[in-house]
């Protein structure tokens, strides 16, 4: 009896010493992988650390001062300087005005478009490579023509007096300048978001198509229960993407109508372009980390919305 | 007890008879009256003749309505695609044009932009433009002045090859040694980094524009290629979408890969970036058209007017120049023209992934 306990003593013994060095391993195994894959994103994590993230800190620390050379602690006058200022005003409303009416009109464009070619139409690669055409077409060399179109003895004006006898309008300089914009960022980013809902069109499943024609779906019940329902994530990506491109629509701005265009067309950029000139760092970071937060509060906003709305998509 | 089993009898009585009363259901349906049992041969002969063409008329106006449906949406699609490609196609007719012509037909226009008279800038002349599908002459003067006579151009041209270059290059690198660690090693503090790097990437240039310009001016990198090309060069943007292609590597690829002892520089090279490959293709066309096009960043960070790249340059282009404005933009599309030609395939496939979870 006694031996068989000690027999069993031994064999616990043993299990514990090899569970020990088992965990000893599984130690070393995990130290060992954090290093390797900590490794690998090192070069990345030096990078972003030392050309966004500590900027930034540095941004918010000068938004505290005075001024660069003067690191006097203000406390929030500069927000408020900035804030009151007229300029800065008219730049965010501006900016976020165009983002407003651009992002779901390039969103439902785009739709419609790839609805289009996913009907059963031929030529859809064909179609689907010259709309996307405009995506690769460099801002500046494209600028040019917009002009030809677009300025007060432009083309557009001439049809429009040869054809309506209306008189002319000075585009870029007038309250329609929003619309040319609009066109402009419509055409550049029509291809890239069509591309990404044709991807999602064609993952939807033929069968449950199928089976909700079978039931007697039509084309819209069709769209709006089914397709929509599979659509909800991409049509979230493409709202994103469209909300950066439409941050980057200060190029074809600049580039148009130079440093200090209509009232409807002063971006925010403008107004960063133009405080960098007067040299004016502390209203300069207290504008960027104003736009930082706004920036974090709709995209937690729209990650939020579609944690909320698109999360039973996932299977 | 008694009341149990009772209880139990009642049921297996209702449950007898509803398996009696399903049987009756299917077999002793009665044959519904039909209006054809009344019919003679002859009158149902007539009758199915003209649902036939009754059906038949039905289904030609649909297949009718069905083509011209497909008529109307073949034309939008025209439509759109002309539109698409009506501004790249005149950029390219007009640089043939000669720099006579140009100036005849488009002085009107670059005369209004700089702004010589008008009280809102523009002169009220009666001129308009005409578009013409052909030029009067087709020359290759233009390009002839830019390449040859104009050492700027090509100098703006080269600096715009020497940024881009690097940060596409570098950019891809750093970010696939990235999105691999963040595609395999999947802590609750990596996914905190990966979101705020998600959070960089949508930051507008507005806000990291003025933070690259303070690290710049404390690396005294203000001026020079540096400056441009390093934060470039981190930007997190490829991080997102490639490691989003990783996470989609099946995992019993990389499993049976290390059961083979693959190191986890093989599975890195062998497995995840092979598969990777239209995604980092796509990338690297995205990134360059990207960087192709910057404007804000040049403007800002190089003061020297000898180091902007072309697109800066194509925008200062004045009247005097417009001669040969078209042409140099049309050169300055071409690369852009060529990648996509090339590449078109990997892009379509590359940006299709990267919307799909």
């Amino acid at each position: 009896m006694s031996e068989k306990q000690q027999q069993r003593g031994e064999v616990l013994l043993k299990r514990s010493e090899l569970n020990k060095q088992k965990k000893r391993l599984h130690r070393r195994r995990k130290i060992l992988d954090w290093g390797v894959f900590t490794g690998y994103l090192l070069p990345s994590l030096l990078g972003v650390f030392l050309f966004f993230f500590m900027p930034l800190l540095m941004l918010l620390k000068t938004s505290f001062q005075k001024s660069s050379t003067n690191t006097d602690f203000v406390g929030f006058t500069n927000y408020t300087r900035v804030i009151t200022n007229g300029a800065f005003k008219d730049a965010s409303i501006n900016t976020l005005t165009f983002a407003l009416i651009a992002v779901p009109l390039a969103i439902v464009l785009a739709l419609l478009i790839a609805l289009l070619l996913n009907s059963g139409m031929p030529g859809k690669s064909i179609f689907r490579s010259i709309l996307l055409n405009p995506m690769m077409v460099p801002v500046a060399s494209i600028v040019l023509i917009w002009q030809v179109f677009f300025s007060y003895n432009g083309v557009i004006n001439g049809w429009l007096g040869n054809l309506f006898g209306l008189d002319k309008i000075d585009w870029l300089k007038s309250s329609y300048a929003q619309i040319v914009i609009l066109i402009m960022f419509i055409w550049k980013n029509l291809g890239y978001n069509m591309v990404l809902f044709l991807a999602a069109l064609n993952n939807i499943p033929t069968e449950v198509i199928e089976s909700a024609k079978m039931d007697g779906a039509g084309p819209v019940k069709r769209f709006f229960a089914i397709k929509m329902h599979y659509l909800s994530s991409t049509i979230f990506f493409v709202g994103i993407m469209s909300l950066i491109n439409s941050f980057k629509i200060f190029r074809e701005v600049y580039l148009l109508t130079g440093d200090y265009p209509f009232d409807t067309l002063y971006m925010l950029q403008h107004y960063m372009n133009n405080a960098f000139r007067h040299l004016d760092y502390s209203r300069l970071s207290s504008g960027a980390i104003i736009m930082c937060i706004v920036m974090i509060i709709i995209v937690g906003f729209l990650f939020f919305a579609e944690a909320k709305f698109g999360g039973d998509i996932e299977e | 007890m008694a009341t149990y089993r009772n209880e139990e009898l009642v049921r297996k009585q209702r449950k007898l008879a509803a398996t009696q009363a399903r049987r009756k259901v299917y077999t002793q349906v009665e044959k519904p009256v039909s209006k054809f049992d009344h019919m003679s041969p002859d009158e149902r002969e007539a009758f199915f003749a003209k649902e036939r063409k009754r059906a038949g008329k039905v289904l030609k106006r649909r297949n009718g309505f069905i083509k011209a449906a497909m008529g109307l949406g073949i034309a939008v699609a025209i439509l759109a695609s002309v539109m698409a490609l009506v501004p790249i196609f005149y950029t390219f007719i007009n640089s043939f044009m000669s720099s006579a012509e140009i100036q005849d037909n488009y002085g009107v226009i670059f005369q209004s932009l700089s702004g010589h008279a008008g009280d809102k800038g523009a002169t009220y002349l009666d001129k308009t433009p005409v578009l013409r599908m052909v030029p009067e002459r087709v020359t290759l003067e233009q390009y002839k002045t830019l390449l040859f006579m104009s050492p700027a151009y090509l100098l703006k041209f080269w600096n715009s090859v020497i940024m881009v270059v690097p940060i596409v290059l570098g950019q891809l690198v750093v970010a696939s040694l990235a999105s691999y660690s963040f595609a395999r090693y999947r802590k609750r503090r990596r996914e905190i980094l990966f979101f705020s790097y998600v959070i960089l990437m949508l930051m507008p240039f507005q806000v990291t524009l003025v933070p690259n310009y303070m690290i710049a001016d404390k690396l005294h990198l203000i001026d020079s290629f540096w400056s441009i090309i390093l934060p470039g060069i981190f930007s997190t943007f490829s991080c997102f979408l490639l490691t989003k292609y990783m996470r989609q590597i099946p995992s019993s690829y990389i499993e049976a890969a290390k059961l083979d002892g693959a190191t986890e520089w093989q599975i890195f090279t062998k497995i995840a970036l092979p598969t990777c490959k239209s995604a980092i293709f796509a990338l690297a066309i995205l990134l360059f058209i990207d960087y192709w096009n910057m404007v804000e960043q040049p403007l800002v960070l190089l003061t020297d007017e000898q180091k902007q790249p072309l697109s800066v340059f194509l925008s200062q282009i004045n009247e005097a120049e417009i001669g040969i404005a078209f042409a140099a933009s049309a050169l300055y599309m071409i690369p852009a023209l060529l990648i996509f030609l090339w590449g078109e395939e990997y892009l379509v496939e590359g940006i299709s992934h990267s919307g799909i979870k």
